[in-house]
């Protein structure tokens, strides 16, 4: 029996999935990778980010890692290219493009 | 020996649930089932359980409580019929794909349209594939009988389970029914201890997973097993209930069908009535007899070949119309149980009977057989897809 989300792999038999797909440990999430059916994707300027952190919170996945108050690039893991952030930036600093995969 | 009593099927089901005292009640009114949480909120009201009530707002409501509390760790029930069930279904499907061992009590009632709140099978049938194990009752004995043996099947299985009965019928009559000693019912079923619940702090878990393509058929594929494996458990559970009362159960019942030439195939209340058409018949030499399903879901079907492999007749008998346009629901399944066995000898005809409370009496079972005995003899069936007892 797999237990782990981690060992829920696209190889596991229907003997070895949990009763009703039951995961037995928390924050899972981090492991599914939210971002590959993105067909934008938002970039940043470094140069015209103030560090306003208005586009943090108003990401609905955790695309927007902050550190010591001040925001890094984005986490394409998680980014589904919904574009909210980019319209909430008051200095352009963040610009759709398309995702060329 | 048990309590002699006389109960209505509601109240006996209601006594089995007070004799558990499971942990958590989500139910809403409805006829004919109403009397069921009535009845139990009283034992609450009174201390004499100590389950959580939980009067909720809607059927929808009362199966996500009881999949709520379920997954928590504790043992739930409801109670309901009808559009109630209609309502549910949502919330059936996530309970069984859940694997929670939910019980809950069904007085069968038909469905609209027209209006009608009077006895018959549409509602459970409405629901036969929400992958539940379902159980049903041709008296109120059964039901009782039925309800206290529920929880040990579901729980060792990790399926949850519908204990049927027929709405008015059983659950409003009242009968004579022999009760077990509360202590005696306390061992039977025992306590409810799952390997994995949600309250555990000790094991952090996720319940109501999200399964892509990639899993979503392994995890039915499983589901699917439960339900085989439900077979045996529900054998084992209802030898070992007969050890404690004398009264044992099966998948089905089967009637004076060792020579039996023709035979019915019947589900609930109507059983007793289709007996005494047997009775009737056997007096006067014919060879006719009658399995009873118990358990439909898993369903019968090596049970069900092995009882009719040797008959020349047969007719499966629905309380209820897929408005397929050419059978009912379980003649459907009884006829593919016996394509599959490669049983081809017995002919067999479907008939819709007892809908939105027609009475069905021991006459309207003997024409059947009436019927049945002219197929036997002349091996012509004729139209498959018939109505008991609809005025021309």
């Amino acid at each position: 029996m797999k237990w782990k989300a981690s060992e829920m792999t696209p190889d596991v038999k229907w003997k070895d999935i949990t009763p009703g797909c039951n995961i037995f440990e928390g924050g899972t999430s981090c492991t599914v990778e939210t971002g590959d059916w993105r067909t934008m994707k938002p970039v940043l300027d470094a140069d015209k980010c103030r560090q306003c952190l208005l586009c943090a919170p108003v990401c609905p996945d955790m695309s927007i890692p902050v550190k010591n108050g001040k925001r890094g690039d984005f986490n394409y893991f998680f980014c589904k290219g919904c574009g909210i952030c980019a319209n909430a930036c008051p200095f352009g600093a963040i610009t759709m493009v398309k995702d060329e995969k | 020996m048990g309590i002699r009593e006389r109960l209505s099927g509601n109240e006996a089901v209601a006594l089995a649930m007070k004799q558990i005292n499971p942990d958590v009640m989500g139910a809403f009114p409805i006829t004919p089932s109403t009397e069921i949480p009535q009845y139990f909120s009283a034992y609450v009201d009174n201390g004499q359980v100590d389950t959580e009530f939980i009067p909720v707002e809607s059927e929808h409501s009362a199966m996500s409580t009881c999949i709520g509390a379920e997954a928590a760790g504790c043992r739930a029930i409801s109670a309901t019929s009808s559009c109630g069930l209609c309502y549910m279904t949502e919330m059936l499907y996530v309970a069984a794909s859940d694997r929670l061992p939910i019980t809950l009590a069904v007085s069968c009632r038909a469905l609209s349209g027209p209006i009608n709140i009077n006895n018959d099978h549409s509602d459970a049938m409405g629901v036969r594939d929400a992958g539940w194990l379902m159980l049903f009752a041709e008296t109120n004995q059964e039901a009782y009988d039925n309800y206290l043996q529920a929880m040990r099947i579901g729980e060792a299985v990790g399926l949850p389970i519908m204990v049927c009965q027929d709405g008015f019928i059983t659950s409003h009559a009242i009968e004579n029914i022999e009760l077990v000693e509360d202590e005696k019912v306390k061992a039977f079923v025992g306590e409810y201890k799952p390997q994995h619940y949600l309250l555990n702090k000790d094991e952090p878990m996720a319940v109501g997973a999200y399964a892509t393509p990639v899993y979503y058929m392994e995890a039915k594929r499983q589901q699917a097993q439960a339900m085989m494996d439900a077979k045996d458990v529900i054998k084992k559970v209802g030898a070992e209930f007969g050890q404690m009362t004398g009264r044992t159960y099966g998948m089905i019942e089967k009637y004076e069908m060792d020579d039996a030439e023709e035979a019915i195939v019947i589900i609930g209340s109507s059983a007793g009535t289709a007996k005494e058409a047997v009775n009737e018949l056997r007096a006067q030499g014919k060879k006719v007899g009658l399995v009873k399903v118990r358990a439909f879901r898993p369903f019968p079907a090596e049970e069900i070949c092995e009882a009719l492999k040797n008959v020349k007749s047969f007719a499966v008998m629905d309380k209820d119309d897929s408005f397929n346009g050419h059978c009912g629901p379980m003649y459907a399944e009884v006829t593919a149980s016996l394509y599959a066995a490669g049983v081809s000898a017995p002919r067999g005809i479907s008939y819709i009977y007892g809908l939105g409370g027609r009475d069905v009496r021991v006459e309207s079972i003997q024409r059947v057989f009436g019927e049945l005995g002219e197929i036997a003899k002349t091996g012509v069936t004729g139209e498959t897809y018939r109505y008991l007892d609809v005025r021309e």
